[in-house]
């Protein structure tokens, strides 16, 4: 899942303080998981932010409305004539709502209500932690399950750094060290031997770092081919 | 000879070699890295340039080292993977050959979150050993990493560092192997405090052969102060200090010269450690007792080769 938390009231009034008819969009996947940006955000903060409206004397109406996803266009359907009433809409979607929302919503600011911060997973209630950074080449075959990618400060591909200190990294004693991890982990499933080889340098340009990346399914988006005749069909 | 440089010329002649650390200004002051120069030349073999070491802004390596180049003396370039990428590395290496410079020393490099730009966007485009190993395949196969020939010589004598005192303990003579698989000439480890446990990964170097592959420089900080020795045990990651030391600080009436004495000490016994070829003092804004240290030592004078 994406994980976020939801941005300081301070921060979201001054970006709509200026607007008269806002609209706060939850999305009920990933971010209300997180409980940063679903349904019942949404209504939280919009009452806040009615309130500060108020407080500070301005006429503002501030509606608030949720979709199951903010990431497939099927879903936007039924708020689009909310959106188009509106002057803002504050998106609590993760930054790919908040984008697709922009893209869809023509003349109207979408902006973000939450800072996203990573993929994640539930660690237990209230804690969610990064495990994969999407870099486009999986390689946690080699690595035990554990991504150096995600979870190592420096992402290395040959550790563990010598920063490393009973388990933890060097950043913080809060932050388990992934090479230490991979290296306990990989002993118990009998394979350290393949820690032994020299990682070579990673291609990042799959990454984060080639550029905007796009995922196309030629057998969805491609026409469907022309029927074939008959005649060939029953040749050779 | 792979460089020339003295440092190797120290090492494979077989002595025992004595390097320093020069950490340069956070300023442009060339005659601070000079005034450092003056004060090691006669007692080390080679000197360190750090390369914005815990991550904080100074002049950089290659500068400080054409700096003392200048002087006739052999600098290490230190290299950190935090701030460069491939593309960076390599053409930075192409320059310091040209400038003659032929020691380079790879690193990690801490952390941003520990230096004064802490919310930097850090790089690690590769890592400490591909980085032995690029340098490697530039100076035997004269390649850059993308297979691209380079033209002219690329002499490098290769180093490495090692950290026996992180974890996992068994791990880290494993990771020494992989460093030296991937072309590292000299090792300079992080400081020695604890002996024994030190002793005892040397132990584990030897059964892997490792100590006749590479050289081992061992390193050593002096302590000034015994805030610095508190520091360096409860602050430090990876850097083991043992309580007797502390306490031999605690109860000194001269600290600084119960400093140099566990020093001594420390040299002594890594002097008698099989497969360790060398010490690297890095007395960080205390370089004068440098030249003192390599003397009570019996380190001088330095060979002339
Ligand atoms: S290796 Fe890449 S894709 Fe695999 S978990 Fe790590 S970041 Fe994600
Ligand atoms: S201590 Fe571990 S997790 Fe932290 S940077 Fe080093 S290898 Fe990576």
């Amino acid at each position: 899942m994406i994980v976020g938390t939801q941005k300081p009231l301070e921060e979201i009034w001054d970006m709509i303080k200026g607007f008269r008819k806002v609209l706060v969009l939850g999305c009920n996947t990933c971010v209300a998981i997180c409980h940063a940006g679903g349904g019942k955000e949404a209504e939280i903060l919009a009452s806040l932010l009615r309130m500060k409206a108020s407080l500070s004397g301005v006429e503002t109406t501030v509606r608030h409305a949720a979709i199951e996803r903010q990431c497939e266009s099927e879903f936007f359907e039924p708020v689009m004539d909310e959106v188009r009433a509106s002057d803002v809409v504050l998106s609590l979607a993760c930054g790919v709502g908040v984008n697709f929302l922009a893209d869809k919503a023509g003349d109207i600011p979408a902006f973000p209500g939450i800072d996203t911060a990573f993929f994640g997973a539930v660690e237990k209630a209230g804690i969610f932690k990064e495990l994969c950074a999407g870099c486009g080449g999986c390689i946690l075959h080699l690595t035990g399950g554990i991504c150096p990618v995600a979870r190592c400060s420096k992402s290395i591909m040959n550790g563990p750094c010598g920063g490393t200190s009973d388990g933890k990294c060097e950043i913080s004693r809060d932050v388990d060290c992934a090479w230490y991890l991979i290296v306990e982990r990989m002993k118990k499933l009998g394979t350290l031997e393949k820690l032994f080889e020299i990682q070579p340098p990673k291609d990042w340009s799959t990454g984060l770092y080639g550029g905007p990346r796009k995922v196309v399914l030629e057998h969805i988006t491609a026409p469907e081919p022309p029927e074939k005749g008959k005649e060939s069909q029953g040749g050779m | 000879m792979k460089s020339g440089s003295n440092l190797e010329k120290v090492l494979e002649g077989g002595h025992f070699a004595v390097t320093a650390e020069v950490g340069p200004p956070k300023g442009t002051s060339a005659s601070v890295v000079q005034k450092k120069g003056d004060i090691l030349k006669s007692c080390c073999d080679a000197l360190n340039v750090t390369d914005n070491q815990t991550a904080i802004v100074r002049m950089s390596s290659l500068s400080g080292c054409v700096i003392l180049k200048g002087m006739g003396l052999d600098p290490v370039m230190q290299m950190v993977v935090r701030d460069r990428n491939r593309i960076a590395i390599q053409s930075d290496i192409l320059g310091a050959v040209a400038l003659g410079i032929r020691n380079v020393l790879c690193l990690s490099g801490d952390h941003q979150k520990f230096g004064n730009h802490p919310t930097a966007k850090n790089v690690y485009d590769i890592d400490s050993i591909q980085l032995v190993k690029t340098l490697k395949t530039m100076r035997d196969e004269k390649k850059f990493l993308c297979g691209e020939n380079i033209s002219g010589e690329v002499p490098l004598f290769i180093g490495a560092v090692e950290n026996p005192f992180a974890d996992p303990f068994e791990f880290r003579v494993i990771r020494l192997g992989k460093k030296v698989q991937a072309g590292a000439d000299f090792i300079q480890t992080q400081a020695v405090y604890d002996v024994d446990k030190f002793a005892g990964w040397m132990k584990m170097v030897r059964d892997r052969g490792l100590d006749k592959q590479v050289h081992i420089l061992a390193g050593v900080i002096p302590i000034k102060s015994v805030g610095m020795a508190r520091y360096m045990r409860d602050n430090v990651s990876g850097v083991s200090v043992p309580d007797e030391i502390v306490t031999r600080l605690e109860d000194a009436k001269d600290v600084k010269e119960e400093g140099v004495k566990i020093t001594l000490e420390i040299i002594d016994r890594l002097k008698d450690i099989d497969g360790i070829h060398g010490v690297h003092v890095m007395a960080v804004a205390w370089e004068d007792i440098v030249p003192v240290i390599a003397e009570r030592a019996g380190l001088l004078p330095r060979p002339i080769l």
